[in-house]
């Protein structure tokens, strides 16, 4: 009874509360990133900061959800280490890290008919044994997961019937019932329009503010991420450009370079966080600035 | 979207409902029938009841219980162990093509069977031993030669169908190369029938086959975790390659010990889960259903082989062949489709 206590306390995200969990870090040493003979990067050394929202951006094939692939154990490295909690990931079981490292992959495949609450409830697996029947702390973390997502109420529908934003909440429940304090995204808001985008997002900045998760992404949208990160990560090429608050690092020279878009820079009257506003060629003349 | 349906009773809500039911009353019936009909074995209730209780004539007592139950017993478990092979790979490759009997694994063991054969005369252990190697060599072959960067399911089957070809056409040289009577023997193993089965034959093949339905059984979970993905799977902590490399080896064996006891029968893999997936309206493919179909697919086709031609048996493969071709075409029109 004791040992599911501290279980739960250690896989527990902290609901709001100051206090810290025992340890989480997760960076990589100089890794050499590829498939193949193919290098995507090389000598990239990252650090996740513990209890931020990091977002990485950069344009196509800058390597950034290869680095998401190598953070998430899904892509050995050739050289150099990723390390969680200070050890090597691969050195660890694959059900250890599934405890602490939870991921939100672009390619699921949602199983034919397969119902919402039985999808969601398969985030169980990592916490589960051989033989072992399903328990109440397993219901507890699939209900407040599917409450956290606000799908509740399709408890019971067949995931193929629901909409792509639906669908996608879904798997973010999956990954939520996994209870893991870090949580890695590859490009959750990719085909969502732009509602389901913003809504989605919202979720992900309660996951991590009010409930502590850890939270990576790769996004494609500038805008988005400058409004949500607490950590940007501007890749080119396989470097990191820049990285930190976007107040701080989001210039208008930063976005040419990383991206060749000659762009103007505005404070989002909402957020106060860095607008960016691509110029374009054709720019009328009508509206200069 | 009212998730409660209408309970209209039509017969495809009746069948799906009660589909387990059916398909054991129809199973029991089948057996009853197997046991007891043709060859003036039974002639009433009585007889049976006699034969039952033990108190019929020796004849009887041996046709009956030495013979017809070891045939159907083993229709039962070779077919259970063909459905289960053919769910594990149907979900492995997330095709329903993906089928033992289309990669080609038990022209692989037909291979092993007429190398046995060629070089170690007709001895039945020696076969069955040959099959199992020449099956999991095939698979071997598929796996090494489809990999890149993992396993696409689709890859494998293409490159499944390409070994088989091969293989077909190196079995044929095989038989036309050794003598008259070993190509004899191989023709009659390579028909794929359950005649001549016997208690001796089947049992230890039987505890082989629970075995690997265990193995199935137990990687189950993570199979179905694979479904979603090798991404999906591994963030949730499958072993992905560990566990697709696992599943591969229990439905290659299943596949491998039924084609040594039988030779090759087509169609049950392939069919199997997708009709026990129909008949229970659900989702995916359960392995304990299409163990289910797949032992009573093989009970039928071989009831049929027995009664359909007066005087004579056919050989079961015969008719799994004739009616999986028609099913495949339906499949690949199908998919075709999509």
């Amino acid at each position: 009874m004791t040992a599911t206590v501290t279980e739960i306390h250690q896989i527990k995200p902290n609901n709001g509360t100051s206090q810290a969990l025992p340890e989480l870090s997760l960076s990589t040493h100089s890794v050499t990133l590829g498939y193949d003979q193919n290098i995507i990067t090389d000598n990239l050394s990252v650090d996740i900061p513990e209890g931020k929202f990091s977002i990485i951006v950069g344009p196509n094939g800058c390597g950034k959800s290869t680095l998401l692939r190598a953070l998430s154990r899904l892509l050995p490295p050739k050289s150099g280490q990723v390390r969680l909690n200070s050890q090597d990931i691969h050195a660890l079981p694959t059900r250890e890290v599934a405890k602490i490292l939870g991921l939100l992959p672009q390619s699921a495949i949602a199983p034919d008919g397969i119902k919402v609450v039985d999808l969601v409830a398969r985030g169980r697996f990592p916490h589960q044994k051989w033989f072992q029947p399903w328990r109440e702390q397993d219901q507890i973390a699939v209900e407040s997961a599917m409450k956290a997502t606000g799908i509740v109420e399709f408890a019971q529908h067949h995931v193929d019937q629901l909409s792509g934003g639906q669908k996608q909440r879904v798997w973010v429940a999956m990954a939520l019932a996994q209870e893991t304090p870090l949580l890695l995204l590859d490009e959750p808001t990719t085909y969502l329009d732009i509602a389901h985008q913003i809504e989605l997002m919202d979720l992900f900045q309660d996951l991590n503010r009010l409930q502590g998760h850890t939270m990576v992404a790769v996004l494609h949208d500038l805008n988005h991420a400058c409004r949500y990160a607490d950590n940007l990560i501007a890749m080119k090429a396989g470097k990191i450009i820049a990285s930190g608050a976007p107040k701080d690092v989001v210039t208008e020279a930063l976005i040419e370079n990383v991206f060749g878009l000659p762009c103007m820079i505005l404070e989002d009257p909402v957020s106060g966080t860095p607008l960016i506003i691509p110029k374009g060629r054709q720019v009328s003349s009508s509206c200069k600035l | 979207m009212n998730v409660d349906r209408p309970h209209t009773l039509t017969i495809t809500n009746f069948v799906s409902h009660y589909s387990k039911q059916i398909i054991c009353l129809f199973t029991l019936a089948l057996v009853i029938a197997t046991l007891f009909f043709g060859q003036h074995i039974a002639k009433n209730a009585q007889d049976i009841w006699q034969l039952v209780t033990g108190q019929a004539a020796p004849y009887q007592s041996i046709v009956v219980w030495q013979w017809r139950a070891s045939r159907l017993f083993a229709a039962l478990v070779l077919g259970a162990a063909l459905g289960i092979s053919g769910a594990v790979f149907q979900s492995l490759v997330r095709n329903p093509l993906g089928s033992p009997d289309i990669t080609g694994f038990n022209v692989g063991a037909f291979t092993g069977v007429l190398l046995s054969i060629a070089l170690f005369g007709n001895l039945y252990w020696f076969s069955v031993l040959g099959a199992i190697l020449g099956g999991l060599f095939s698979a071997l072959l598929v796996y090494l030669f489809a990999y890149r960067d993992g396993h696409s399911g689709f890859r494998l089957i293409i490159v499944g169908i390409a070994i088989s070809a091969s293989l077909s056409a190196f079995n044929q040289w095989l038989i036309l190369s050794v003598s008259l009577e070993t190509a004899m023997t191989a023709a009659l193993w390579g028909a794929g029938t359950l005649n001549g089965m016997t208690w001796i034959r089947i049992l230890p093949a039987a505890v082989l086959i629970a075995v690997f339905i265990i193995c199935a059984f137990l990687l189950n979970t993570r199979m179905k975790l694979l479904e979603m993905g090798d991404d999906t799977a591994a963030a949730l902590g499958v072993s992905v390659n560990k566990t697709r490399l696992a599943l591969m080896f229990v439905g290659v064996a299943l596949t491998a010990v039924a084609t040594a006891i039988t030779g090759p029968i087509a169609f049950i893999a392939l069919a199997a889960p997708q009709i026990a997936k129909r008949l229970e309206n659900s989702a995916s493919t359960s392995l304990g259903s299409s163990a289910l179909v797949g032992g009573l697919l093989l009970l039928s086709a071989d009831f049929i082989a027995q009664h359909s031609w007066e005087g004579s048996t056919l050989p079961v493969g015969l008719i799994t062949v004739s009616l999986g071709g028609i099913y495949l075409v339906f499949l690949i029109i199908r998919e075709g489709r999509k």
